[in-house]
């Protein structure tokens, strides 16, 4: 890890690259005041996840990332922000609870801390390849789609199943919560 | 040779670390589901690397699921922002305290 230059300079260049446009986005996001600004913000950190994915052979997953994430997701949040209306600033300065941003850093910290040192602590990765029986092994030279399709619609077809199952449920649940309540005129009530 | 599962894995532990303080200091509903959307990325960053390092379809089939599931959140989430919002005319979550006893 310490020894950099043994690694090939295009994977340092990527990683370089996708580290900042994910750690510039996601500042942006917590530092603007403007939601708008956060939003577009948001597209930039995940286009850096996305740019990781492509690094690590996850090329299918990188285009849904843009397509879903980038694409609709922010999309959704963006018409969210217009259509209400709040696209005035925040009152950032504003500290309801005393301390309490610190304590959030303080808590942050720690759990970025404990994180990377449970991660070094347990060797990183041992390069062992996994053992498992379900999963299916990520075979290079073979199509990433080719791979995650046969893994999703055999391995993972009841997951698969249920969460199309959900994805109904939360569309009929948004359309109801964000219905406008229609308000019964006398009459109606009457009837 | 690609640079080590590591560096990707700090990565995300930062990228977790920073929506986690954007969801516990901001107080705009509409920013802390974009920081609940950062720290899911985080985690499918991790998901990714691992399933490339230890060689293993499995992770990424996870992260196909937490993006549909993630979808499905943030659709019940704008809508109860926007319900909210029809009530109090602001998205700010200190307003939300009719329970405090």
């Amino acid at each position: 890890m310490i020894a950099a230059l043994s690694y090939s300079w295009p994977s340092i260049l990527v990683f370089a690259a996708a580290a900042v446009l994910v750690l510039v986005g996601a500042l942006g996001v917590i530092t603007f005041k403007n939601p708008v600004h956060s939003a577009l913000s948001l597209i930039m950190t995940l286009f850096g996840v996305a740019v990781a994915f492509v690094a690590q052979q996850a090329d299918f997953l990188a285009a849904v990332q843009i397509i879903v994430y980038a694409g609709a997701i922010v999309v959704l949040f963006l018409f969210v922000i217009m259509f209400l209306g709040v696209d005035r600033k925040e009152h950032v300065h504003v500290e309801p609870f005393v301390a309490q941003r610190p304590l959030a850093a303080l808590g942050a910290v720690i759990t970025v801390g404990g994180l990377i040192a449970l991660m070094a602590e347990s060797h990183w990765v041992t390069g062992v390849k996994s053992v498992s029986t379900v999963g299916t092994a990520l075979a290079t030279g073979q199509a990433n789609v080719h791979q995650l399709g046969t893994a999703v619609f055999t391995t993972y077809l009841f997951a698969f199943e249920a969460t199309a199952a959900l994805l109904v449920i939360a569309v009929v649940g948004a359309v109801l919560l964000a219905r406008r309540e229609r308000v019964l005129s006398s009459e109606e009530v009457d009837e | 040779m690609n640079v080590p599962a590591a560096w990707y894995l700090v990565l995300a532990a930062v990228l977790f670390g920073i929506g986690a303080f954007g969801l516990l200091t901001r107080r705009s509903a509409l920013i802390m589901f974009m920081c609940v959307e950062l720290m899911l990325n985080a985690v499918n960053l991790t998901f990714v690397t691992f399933a490339r390092t230890l060689s293993d379809i499995g992770g990424q089939a996870t992260v196909f699921f937490v993006m549909v599931v993630a979808a499905a959140e943030v659709t019940v989430g704008l809508g109860i922002v926007v319900a909210v919002f029809r009530r109090r005319a602001s998205t700010s979550v200190d307003e939300l305290s009719e329970l405090k006893g």
